[in-house]
């Protein structure tokens, strides 16, 4: 199989595909969002909780490809832990980074940065930013609350 | 029929992809364009474009005499009593929306059911839920057998005396099934309802004639069967659309405008307001020609063995899942399937890099996806152009994908 093939699914990808990682749903979520992609059927369910800014916990549910499930995975374990503001921001560097942008990498991107493979594959960047969005759009909503 | 000439006239399926020779198998999303059609439609940019129906000029009478000609084209392809029965729509939604939003919501009134299936595409769904919304009238589906073939007693139990419109798919863009629609016009007749054919996955690949089949209304697309995209037709018997509204206005369909209202001109054109889709109603009319010089039965005959293959070498591959009849004979030229627990996706993308060319996800048919309890499949679909060998290149790419995802894994 080609190399270009090898650098999409990367072994990193694979793991977190076949064990994902805060996979399920929070009994004490303070916000649930929802997101699918209609072109292709794929749909993710979050469930955050935040308190005093910081996302304390965050769990993800949903049916997808290997790349929408594995950044999925690889989108709760990052922001677990930082403030809302910081997860956005990585939200948005991840973005750059999935199409093949200039990105910020002052920051330690850890496994997701095995997710930049993608950007040479157009038609998969949606199932990559699935997650990310809904993330995006969740803790907004969370802070208008 | 010659496999290795038709492929020549196909200028783009001699490339390669990621490296490959392409192997194109997703026909049923759109067909490619053999050479006759994208020449006819250069020509027509070349030589006489103009705008029809209102020109003087010489140029004018040219544009509209091939466009009304491949009126004509159509009309004998799908033996119409009269080119009044056919008008050109952007395809096979334009044309469904044409059916619901002028016949079924003017018609129709609360208790009144329309009857369609869970196999049905989404533009063969929404538009009827809208007709349902506007009306208060009611939307049934009739149930499927287990191979995803519809049994006529269903239709049957579901059609019912309250029932107006009955709308059915003649063959489904994901079990391939080719579905009974006559028998079924005559149980909607007996009814008093009108039948309706979508027609986008059938007229391609066999030949249809809507008096036999006794059908009210035909759909279909262009892009689908050799033309271009942005064509399409609907058929409807002329009793029907005489008393039929239209529903877009404007240049081109009318008969005279007053201050406070308008008279339509007679049919086809009051259904074809604005200027229309000249080059692509031309280019329909050259890809008509071209299915009729090979012959629909011919196409249908090698697409029937081209399934039979298929179904027979993809079943061989540890770990498959085939959706619909597993009997060639039941079905049309596609199979839809999932390998394992690969998603549909990622076999669609490790296919890519061998150059293979197939559909994934739900396939605009999120009720059906339901039904099978599958949330996306993957589909390989053929057409004239294809044969045995890309099926073969298929069948090791699905080996391939199995071996790299079981590494992987």
């Amino acid at each position: 199989m080609s190399s270009n093939l090898d650098a999409l699914y990367r072994q990193v990808i694979m793991d977190h595909y076949k064990k994902p990682r805060n996979r399920g749903l929070l009994e004490d979520g303070s916000h649930t969002i929802n997101m699918n992609n209609p072109t292709c059927g794929d749909r993710i369910q979050l469930t955050f909780k935040v308190e005093d800014g910081i996302v304390k916990d965050v769990r993800f549910e949903g049916e997808g490809c290997s790349i929408s499930m594995s950044s999925a995975s690889m989108m709760t374990q990052a922001i677990k832990g930082k403030s809302v503001d910081e997860a956005i921001k990585l939200s948005k560097i991840f973005s750059d980074m999935i199409q093949g942008k200039e990105y910020n990498d002052d920051v330690d991107l850890g496994d997701i940065e095995a997710l930049q493979g993608v950007s040479k594959f157009p038609a998969r960047i949606k199932c990559a930013t699935l997650a990310w969005k809904a993330m995006e759009k969740g803790l907004k909503e969370e802070e208008q609350q | 029929m010659n496999v290795h000439d038709i492929r020549r006239q196909f200028p783009i399926l001699d490339q390669e992809v990621n490296g490959k020779p392409l192997v194109y198998l997703d026909s049923s999303a759109t067909s490619q364009k053999p050479i006759q059609v994208i020449e006819t439609v250069e020509k027509y940019y070349k030589e006489i474009n103009s705008n029809v129906h209102r020109g003087v000029h010489t140029l004018g009478t040219r544009a509209t005499d091939a466009y009304e000609g491949a009126r004509e084209k159509v009309r004998k392809f799908i033996n119409a009593k009269s080119t009044q029965e056919v008008i050109f729509t952007r395809g096979t939604t334009t044309s469904i929306n044409t059916v619901a939003a002028s016949y079924a919501a003017e018609n129709l009134t609360a208790g009144d059911e329309i009857v369609i299936t869970y196999m049905e595409h989404h533009s063969n769904i929404i538009p009827w839920q809208q007709v349902a919304k506007r009306t208060g009238a009611v939307l049934k589906y009739i149930p499927l057998q287990e191979d995803g073939t519809i049994a006529l007693e269903d239709v049957q139990a579901t059609v019912t005396a309250n029932t107006r419109v009955v709308s059915v798919m003649q063959v489904s863009n994901v079990l391939g099934v080719i579905n009974p629609v006559k028998e079924i016009a005559k149980i909607a007749h007996e009814n008093g309802a009108i039948m309706v054919v979508d027609g986008a996955q059938s007229a391609p690949h066999m030949s249809i004639d809507v008096q036999d089949l006794d059908c009210d209304f035909l759909a279909f697309s262009g892009h689908k069967m050799c033309a271009p995209t942005g064509i399409g037709v609907l058929y409807g018997k002329k009793h029907l659309l005489e008393n039929m509204e239209p529903i877009e206005f404007g240049g081109e369909m009318i008969d005279f405008v007053h201050l406070q209202e308008s008279t339509w001109k007679e049919l086809p054109w009051k259904f074809e307001a604005g200027t229309p889709i000249i080059a692509g109603a031309i280019g329909l009319g050259a890809a008509i020609d071209f299915l009729n010089e090979i012959g629909l039965d011919n196409i249908a005959q090698h697409e029937h063995k081209l399934a039979a293959y298929a179904l027979d070498k993809m079943s061989s591959v540890p770990g498959m899942t085939i959706y619909g009849p597993l009997d060639a004979a039941k079905r049309a030229g596609l199979v839809t399937f999932n390998l394992d627990d690969v998603h549909p996706h990622d076999v669609a993308t490790v296919l890519d890099a061998e150059g293979i060319a197939v559909r994934a996800g739900h396939h605009c048919a999120q009720p059906l996806m339901k039904w099978l309890k599958a949330s996306a499949t993957a589909r390989a679909s053929f057409y004239l152009y294809n044969t045995e060998d890309d099926i073969d290149k298929l069948v090791e790419g699905l080996v391939k994908t199995k071996e790299y995802f079981s590494d992987v894994f």
